[in-house]
C-alpha cells in the first residue's frame, strides 16, 4: 500500500539526518587556513600559475633547424 | 500523532539542528580568512593544440595517467584517443550508440569506458590488436551522465535514474548501489585517496558518499539548481561544483558548509563543467555562453578567461601533472591551453 512505502520512505530519511547531524565539524577559520596552506605550499608546482617556459613545454611545437 | 507527523517532526528538528551546527562552525568566512594570501597571477594562457576529427558535439573528454593521451566522446558516434603532444588521433571506437554523454580513461591506460541515452556503461580494451567491448553494465533505468574507473576491475557511475553505482568488471554487475538523491545525478568525482567520491545531481544537492559501504555521509546544499560538475579539490577536503545556477561553489568536507561562491553579476549562463589546476589555486570552469572562465579559488575572483570555442564550453580537464587544461565544445573542437 502506498501509505506503508512512504513511511518506509520517510524512515529512511530520517536515519540519513540522524546520520548527517552527528558528524564532527571543524571551524571554517581552521579549514580555511588549511586549504590556502595546502595552495600556497603546493604554487610553485603548479605549471598553470606559475607559467610553462617554452623549453619544457611539451605543447609548444620545436622549431627544427636542419642544414640543407 | 500518527508516526509518519512525527517523523516529519523529527525530519525538521533535524534539519535545524545541522543548520544550527554549521552555522555554529562558520566563525569567519573564506573571504576574509583569503584577505591576506597574495592574488593569484593574471592567467593568460594560450591555445596550443586545436583538436580536429570529430563531427558532432563533443559532449565529453577524459586525461589519461600518462598526461599525454586523452580520450574525447561525440554524438557522432565515436571515442576518438588522441596524442595531445602531437594532436594526431591515436585511435577511434565506434559507438554502439551515438547519443554519448560520457567517456572515462582507466589509470592503467588499457581501457576506456562511454556511456549516455542508451543508459549502459560500456567498456573497450584498447591494448588488444583490434579495440574490443569487455562488458556492457546494463542495470541503470536512467541515461548515464558520468563514469569513472577506479581500477581495470571497478567502474563508478552516475545516472539520470538518480543513483550511482559501482561495479565489478569482472562480473559485469553492480557491486554497491548508492541511493540517496532525488535528482537525476549528472556528474561524480573520487577522492584522491579512493575511498569516497562526491556526485551532483539535479535536486541541486552535492553528496559525498563512502565507496565500500554505500553510505551517504554528508549533504551539501547552496545550489539552486541542477549541478552539472564537481571535482575534489586536490588535497581531498574540500570541493568544487558548478550549476545550471550560473555559479560554482566550494564546499570543505571538514567544515560540511559552503565556503564560497564564484559568481560574476554579467554571467548568466549554466557552468556545464570545471577542472583544477594541480594545487587547486585555480579553477576552469566551462559554461554555456562558449567561454571557460579562471576563477582563483581562495579569493573568489575571476582572474582570465578562455576563448576561442563557437559554441558551448561541455568539458574540461587538466592531467595529473597540471601541464594544460584541454576544452572541448559543442563547435566539435578540443582545444588545449597553457
Amino acid at each position: 500500500m502506498s501509505g506503508s512505502s512512504n513511511i518506509v520512505a520517510m524512515k529512511k530519511i530520517v536515519q540519513q539526518l540522524r546520520f548527517e547531524a552527528n558528524i564532527n565539524r571543524v571551524k571554517v577559520s581552521q579549514a580555511a587556513a588549511d586549504l590556502q596552506q595546502f595552495c600556497i605550499q603546493n604554487a610553485l608546482q603548479d605549471p598553470l600559475l606559475t607559467g610553462v617556459s617554452s623549453s619544457t613545454n611539451p605543447f609548444r611545437t620545436q622549431k627544427v633547424c636542419s642544414f640543407l | 500523532m500518527g508516526e509518519m507527523e512525527q517523523m516529519k517532526k523529527e525530519a525538521e528538528a533535524l534539519k535545524t539542528q545541522i543548520e544550527a551546527a554549521r552555522k555554529a562552525a562558520h566563525d569567519t568566512d573564506m573571504a576574509s580568512a583569503a584577505s591576506g594570501v597574495a592574488p593569484a597571477p593574471r592567467v593568460q594562457l594560450k591555445t596550443r593544440r586545436t583538436l580536429k576529427g570529430h563531427l558532432a558535439k563533443i559532449y565529453a573528454m577524459h586525461w589519461c595517467t600518462d598526461n599525454r593521451l586523452m580520450v574525447s566522446a561525440s554524438q557522432d558516434g565515436k571515442l576518438l584517443i588522441w596524442d595531445s603532444h602531437t594532436g594526431n588521433k591515436v585511435n577511434a571506437v565506434p559507438l554502439k550508440s551515438s547519443w554519448v554523454m560520457t567517456c572515462a580513461y582507466a589509470p592503467s591506460g588499457n581501457l576506456v569506458a562511454s556511456g549516455g541515452l542508451d543508459n549502459m556503461c560500456t567498456v573497450y580494451n584498447l591494448k588488444t590488436p583490434v579495440i574490443k567491448t569487455v562488458k556492457e553494465l546494463d542495470a541503470h533505468t536512467g541515461y548515464l551522465s558520468c563514469a569513472r574507473f577506479l581500477s581495470d576491475t571497478e567502474v563508478l557511475t552516475a545516472s539520470g535514474d538518480t543513483t550511482c553505482a559501482l561495479w565489478d568488471l569482472e562480473t559485469g554487475k553492480q557491486k554497491t548501489v548508492f541511493l540517496n538523491h532525488v535528482g537525476d545525478c549528472m556528474c561524480l568525482s573520487l577522492s584522491p585517496d579512493m575511498n569516497s567520491f562526491v556526485s551532483g545531481a539535479c535536486d541541486s544537492l552535492a553528496k559525498l558518499w563512502d565507496i565500500r559501504d554505500g553510505q551517504c555521509k554528508q549533504t551539501f546544499l547552496g545550489h539552486t539548481s541542477d549541478i552539472n560538475a564537481i571535482s575534489f579539490y586536490p588535497g581531498g577536503n574540500a570541493i568544487i561544483t558548478g550549476s545550471d545556477d550560473c555559479t560554482c561553489k566550494m564546499y570543505d568536507l571538514r567544515a560540511d558548509q559552503e565556503l564560497i561562491t564564484y559568481q560574476d553579476a554579467a554571467l548568466n549562463s549554466g557552468v556545464t563543467s570545471l577542472a583544477l589546476s594541480m594545487s587547486g589555486r585555480l579553477i576552469f570552469a566551462g559554461y554555456d555562453d562558449f567561454n571557460c572562465n579562471i576563477w582563483d579559488s581562495l579569493k573568489g575572483e575571476k582572474v582570465g578567461v578562455l576563448s576561442g570555442h563557437d559554441n558551448r564550453v561541455s568539458c574540461t580537464g587538466v592531467p595529473p601533472d597540471g601541464m594544460c587544461v584541454c576544452t572541448g565544445s559543442w563547435d566539435s573542437f578540443l582545444k588545449i591551453w597553457n
